[in-house]
């Protein structure tokens, strides 16, 4: 191990602009799906905030009784889809259309509003066919009227993140698999740089796990600087949009940390192929 | 201990290399491959170390067997042999000394048995005051002594030279083929290619000459059959 990492240090001093470019290369790559996961990242927060607001209001017969409406809230509160379950009395009805909808105050002064249960979804139960199933089964209580969720509102909602999941996935990959050739070749310069050398090692009788291992462990330093360069770089674009544009939201501890992983996994995976490549040529 | 048994080489592009070659090496032996150019010397040598393996027929060195051998085999097999070419090979961003504790290196030597026997190596080959010279700073000569250096690094019970003196003048020649005589004299064999008549006519060691991709002289067979023709 001490004679790969002396090997794998030998490597960038010997060739330090391939090495340079390497890294480089590695955090463009990367900085572009850093860029791109950081729009879908933030599409998807941004629709997560919407969506939480999709909610189930069903609205009260008028001589509705407070024991049946008390245990409606019980019965629906268990509801395994269901996140809460609140009771909007008429006075507050009115408080909120006032409030919500200041401009015709006058119109709400002395009028009435039926009263209602607000019932909140969990997370994971706002697709429109479970919204549906809900309201239908809150329709089904004698004292409910009317029930209403915006049906076609959660329909729009649920295809925009649909959509924007695909082209994500989509266009993510592409990324990746266009980070992973690039990567793959500059590796490759380095390994055909270096494959003299590789065809002494073999002559002397190093085992292929020998010969791979200094480039291994070089790929994987390339893969980390290349990625911390990258989230760098990330961060610096994401801190320009937020000043100048749009506030956005930047990847938080977890994934910073899954971003360097995956510049050291492309980078031993881009190693590990192409010196795999170039001692199989000899025997 | 070198053992080739009706070897057959073809290559898809050039046809045939070996046709039906058979001879043997034994330990400590110092035999010369010669013949013309293209005749099958080299093929014979990568045969060896292995670099190739036959279309048709065995080869056995030091108990490995070219049939059904695996690239681990082969390596552990390179431990045992050292192989030394015409163009030196050596790493030219490396000193000398560093050119030959690679080799110990690389097989997982401890390092502090490094150091000691580099210095050995080099002041067996002539080559003590120069360990820190970088390969383009010797003349031909010195570079092919450190390659051979390189390739006794793993103690081998046989080195396989092809065309080692090939680029070098005549003195350097000679000096070249002393060290590898001396190295044979003390226990290793030597298996050399060359095209170098009048080093062969002077050794009066075994010499096998290949002409065609087949064996057709040797010498050892000669000397066999010489008390059954006399009389």
């Amino acid at each position: 191990m001490r004679l790969a990492v002396r090997e794998a240090m030998l490597g960038f001093k010997r060739a330090p602009v391939l090495s340079a470019l390497s890294i480089t290369t590695i955090a463009f790559s990367l900085f572009a799906f850093g860029l791109f996961s950081l729009v879908a990242l933030n599409i998807r927060n941004t629709l997560r905030a919407v969506e939480s607001r999709v909610e189930i209001r069903a609205f009260l017969a008028e001589n509705a009784e407070a024991e049946a409406i008390a245990a409606a809230m019980g019965d629906i509160g268990g509801f395994k889809e269901v996140a809460r379950v609140e009771y909007v009395t008429p006075e507050q009805a009115l408080e909120r259309a006032k409030r919500e909808m200041g401009e015709f105050k006058d119109v709400f002064e002395a009028g009435f509003l039926p009263g209602s249960l607000d019932i909140r979804l969990r997370d994971g139960f706002r697709d429109p066919t479970t919204v549906k199933r809900v309201a239908d089964r809150v329709r089904t209580y004698a004292f409910v009227d009317d029930v209403r969720f915006g049906e076609e509102w959660v329909q729009k909602l649920y295809s925009i993140r649909n959509i924007a999941t695909a082209a994500g996935i989509i266009l993510g990959l592409a990324f990746a698999a266009v980070a992973i050739i690039v990567i793959g070749a500059t590796i490759r310069m380095a390994v055909m740089a270096r494959s003299r050398e590789i065809s002494i090692m073999r002559l002397v009788g190093a085992t292929d796990g020998f010969i791979q291992r200094p480039f291994l462990i070089e790929g994987f330093v390339k893969g980390v600087l290349g990625g911390a360069l990258a989230l760098g770089l990330t961060w610096l674009a994401s801190s320009l949009i937020s000043r100048y544009f749009i506030r956005t939201e930047f990847f938080d501890a977890r994934l910073a940390f899954l971003g360097l992983l995956g510049g050291a996994v492309i980078g031993v995976v881009g190693s590990a192929v192409s010196v795999g490549r170039q001692i199989r040529r000899v025997l | 201990m070198i053992r080739f048994a009706n070897v057959f080489k073809e290559y898809p592009r050039t046809g045939v290399a070996l046709n039906d070659v058979s001879f043997s090496v034994n330990k400590g032996e110092f035999v010369f491959l010669t013949g013309p150019s293209g005749a099958g010397k080299s093929s014979i040598l990568k045969l060896i170390y292995f670099d190739e393996l036959p279309s048709r027929g065995d080869v056995w060195v030091s108990g490995t067997r070219s049939k059904g051998v695996t690239r681990k085999e082969i390596s552990l097999l390179r431990r045992k042999l050292g192989v030394v070419f015409q163009d030196f090979r050596l790493l030219e961003d490396r000193t000398v000394e560093q050119n030959v504790a690679f080799a110990l290196d690389v097989i997982g030597t401890p390092p502090e048995k490094i150091h000691p026997k580099v210095s050995r190596l080099l002041t067996q080959v002539g080559l003590s005051s120069k360990s820190t010279n970088y390969p383009r700073e010797l003349s031909g000569g010195e570079q092919q002594r450190v390659a051979i250096a390189r390739a006794l690094a793993n103690d081998p019970f046989v080195l396989v030279a092809d065309e080692p003196t090939g680029n070098l003048d005549d003195r350097a020649t000679r000096g070249v083929f002393q060290l590898l005589r001396d190295i044979n004299a003390a226990g290793t064999a030597v298996v050399m290619a060359t095209h170098n008549i009048d080093l062969v006519k002077r050794a009066n060691l075994r010499v096998l000459e290949i002409n065609r991709g087949q064996v057709v002289f040797d010498s050892a067979e000669e000397k066999r059959r010489a008390p059954e023709l006399t009389p």
